[in-house]
């Protein structure tokens, strides 16, 4: 009997992966990136995205004419599979396409989708977000950075902080508080782009763990905005933010395919490396942890074919895959025993990476309190 | 693609959900554990009329299988209300059975519920013998069914697992044995059941949080005890993928993985579930003991997370991307 669970690809997915792994195995380059949390990484990877985006590789799921391919959330995973199979370089754009993007088909206007969408795609702007300030972090709604209506537009003032690849980023999306009389904090907030190398913009480089300038402090001192630079209406900001959080980042933020490429590699790892058995349970569970996140993104995105919204869901996938992703580094490391040590190492960048995880994007924390409050329907509590 | 269970598999697991809740579970299976079979036996034939162990056995044998999802389905509702007996390893023997001239003389009775089956485990115990009317052992030399009187019986860390020795002798039924294939679906089983056990556990132990006050209100408002329950349902929600996609490909290597991470979510759901209960979870008395016990018997039953692991590594689900898991470089920057 034929059953209704389908796992097989449609012709026309199957054709997409062929024609991607085809254009991959011609393109990526040979020798890896420098990190692009350098500026001589970040350069390269810019021109990656450039090069991807010449033949409409860059943005598969956007449309086609803002360089997209049109492309459905099972050919996205397809393609994602493909992509970090062929072991490509990481994507500089990964802000602005899984945040900004998404939050401009929503709420955007056509004109600030075909002036913002196009130079996206191909690098030519990259995007910065600017959500954390020193004193809001996991209670973002409590952000203090100010948005002051003039003529025409908006001023910002404030401090902006950890705002990842603002060091070499062009411009940047955040939330500012533009009516402080609100009743409640995450009311009167608006959302605004801006450029980094706009007057009145000091960008602070501060170096990650490795010391890498992988994030920045942004100081604003009276950045002005025009009206056609803010998304959706003023005073809406903290739904509009929320809602590209919620649907998109927890299914297109961290895509299956990296981790099963990741996983892989690390299974070849451990065979090189005489498949010791300390290390097997370890190795196996990466495999299985990456192949279950896949599932579970297969199975996502056949409920949101049926109409469904994601939701709190997507806070499940954020601890998954955060942990999945340390676990796998933190294995790869202790297989490569003293070499694991250095610094310029195979794995190291990503180690350094993975550590991360658990703390952007909502903390882990946030996290299992959406799960427990708007999934297990917990009482509220003091967090 | 469309890996999503459709209308009438959801109305399927609804329907078995009712009939299992009006069953009074927990009392057929305080007297399974003291070896009074009798409620037990009714609840199995109902069951079958649900047309359970027909999904194991073709059409052509009175079954409606082989539907490995709707099994799976099934077996998930089983394990949420802990139904006692050898329900996996009766879907192991029409694996089996299932080769001709076998099949036409046993499979009808595993359908319709007449037979309950118990498969000597390797180097393990048979369990449920003393309830089982066919008892079956593997072995190099081929497939036997007991007929002698079932050894005693040994308690498990689970009472309501009666097990019972059981050596390759009696009846010689076939010279070859599909002992592979059989263990897939047993494997299979074992894992959607232990997924129910571990959602039953989240379940309980929610609604225990809510009602449990402390220092004047809920227990569950408290942040340490949401996350112990918020990693519970994550664990259990990623163990569901798994065990769908391993009865759609019934491949050893998918089948493996599900079983683990049914077994884990549902053994790290125990360990939850019995820490915030506080001491009344830790009675016999208090009916949460059914599933606690139950969530760490299965876990080593039909494949030990060793076992499951060493068949990952061997397979490392090169196909999940097309063939090429592992081929090039991985991981690179975000």
């Amino acid at each position: 009997m034929v059953t209704a669970v389908d796992l097989s690809h449609s012709r026309a997915d199957e054709e997409f992966r062929a024609a991607a792994r085809a254009w991959l195995a011609e393109h990526v380059p040979r020798t890896p990136l420098p990190s692009l949390e350098t500026a001589e990484g970040f350069a390269a990877h810019r021109a990656w995205e450039a090069e991807l985006a010449a033949d409409r590789w860059s943005v598969v799921s956007w449309p086609e004419r803002f360089g997209g391919r049109d492309a459905s959330l099972a050919g996205w995973l397809v393609f994602e599979e493909e992509y970090w199979a062929a072991g490509a370089p990481g994507r500089v754009g990964q802000n602005g396409v899984s945040l900004l993007a998404p939050t401009l088909f929503a709420y955007g206007t056509e004109e600030q989708r075909a002036r913002v969408l196009p130079p996206m795609a191909t690098g030519e702007v990259v995007w910065a977000q600017a959500w954390s300030e020193p004193e809001a972090g996991s209670d973002l709604a409590a952000l203090a950075s100010r948005a002051v209506r003039t003529d025409g537009g908006w001023l910002l003032r404030g401090q902006k902080t950890w705002s990842s690849r603002a060091a070499f980023a062009d411009r940047a999306f955040g939330l500012f508080r533009s009516d402080p009389g609100a009743p409640e904090p995450h009311q009167g907030l608006t959302y605004l782009m801006f450029g980094l190398r706009d007057p009145g913009v000091t960008v602070r480089p501060i170096g990650r763990l490795d010391g890498k300038p992988a994030f920045a402090e942004l100081f604003l001192d009276d950045v002005f905005v025009p009206d056609e630079d803010v998304i959706g209406e003023p005073g809406q900001g903290w739904r509009i933010a929320m809602s590209a959080t919620g649907d998109e980042r927890g299914l297109t933020l961290r895509s299956p395919g990296r981790f099963l490429a990741a996983a892989g590699r690390l299974r070849e790892l451990w065979r090189a490396q005489g498949s010791p058995g300390h290390a097997s349970a370890r190795v196996a569970d990466a495999l299985i942890a990456a192949r279950a996140y896949q599932l579970f993104a297969y199975s996502a995105a056949a409920r949101v074919l049926d109409g469904a919204r994601l939701g709190p869901e997507s806070s499940m996938n954020k601890l998954f895959w955060s942990e999945l992703d340390l676990a796998l580094h933190e294995t790869a490391l202790d297989l490569l025993g003293a070499e694991g040590e250095l610094a310029d190492g195979a794995w190291s960048e990503g180690y350094v990476f993975s550590l991360a995880g658990p703390i952007y994007a909502g903390t882990n924390e946030i996290q299992r309190d959406i799960v427990a409050e708007r999934l297990l329907g917990l009482p509220k509590g003091r967090r | 693609m469309r890996f999503l269970l459709d209308a009438d598999q959801r109305a399927f697991a609804g329907s078995l959900h009712a009939m299992l809740t009006a069953a009074d579970t927990p009392a057929v299976i305080r007297d399974w554990s003291r070896g009074d079979h009798a409620r037990g036996r009714a609840l199995w034939s109902r069951i079958a009329e649900a047309g359970v162990f027909g999904l194991a056995v073709p059409e052509e044998h009175g079954g409606l299988g082989p539907r490995p999802v709707e099994l799976t389905v099934a077996f998930v509702e089983l394990g949420r209300h802990a139904v006692p007996g050898p329900l996996a390893e009766t879907v192991g023997a029409a694996v089996l059975l299932g080769e001709p001239p076998l099949a036409k003389r046993f499979l009808p009775g595993l359908a319709d519920g007449t037979d309950l089956a118990t498969v000597a485990a390797p180097g393990g115990y048979a369990v449920d013998g003393d309830a089982a009317t066919l008892r079956l052992s593997p072995a190099p030399g081929g497939l036997y069914l007991g007929t002698a009187a079932p050894g005693p019986v040994r308690r498990s860390l689970d009472p309501a697992r009666r097990l019972t020795a059981l050596a390759p002798a009696g009846e010689l039924l076939a010279p070859a044995v599909p002992y592979d294939r059989a263990l897939t679906w047993i494997r299979l089983a074992t894992a959607a059941q232990a997924l129910g056990v571990g959602l039953a556990l989240l379940d309980r132990t929610v609604a225990h949080v809510r009602r449990r006050t402390q220092f004047g209100v809920p227990i569950g408002s408290f942040q340490a005890v949401k996350h112990r329950l918020a990693d519970a349902m994550t664990a259990l929600e990623f163990a569901r993928p798994l065990l769908f996609g391993a009865a759609v490909s019934l491949r050893p290597a998918e089948v493996a993985a599900a079983k683990l991470s049914a077994c884990e979510a549902a053994y790290r759901t125990a360990r939850t579930a019995l820490h915030l209960h506080g001491a009344i979870g830790y009675t016999a008395e208090y009916d949460l003991s059914l599933w606690l016990t139950k969530a760490r018997a299965l876990r080593a039953a039909w494949g030990t997370p060793q076992e499951c692991r060493s068949l990952v590594l061997a397979d490392g689900f090169r196909e999940a991307v097309g063939g090429r898991a592992g081929e090039a470089g991985g991981v690179r920057g975000s």
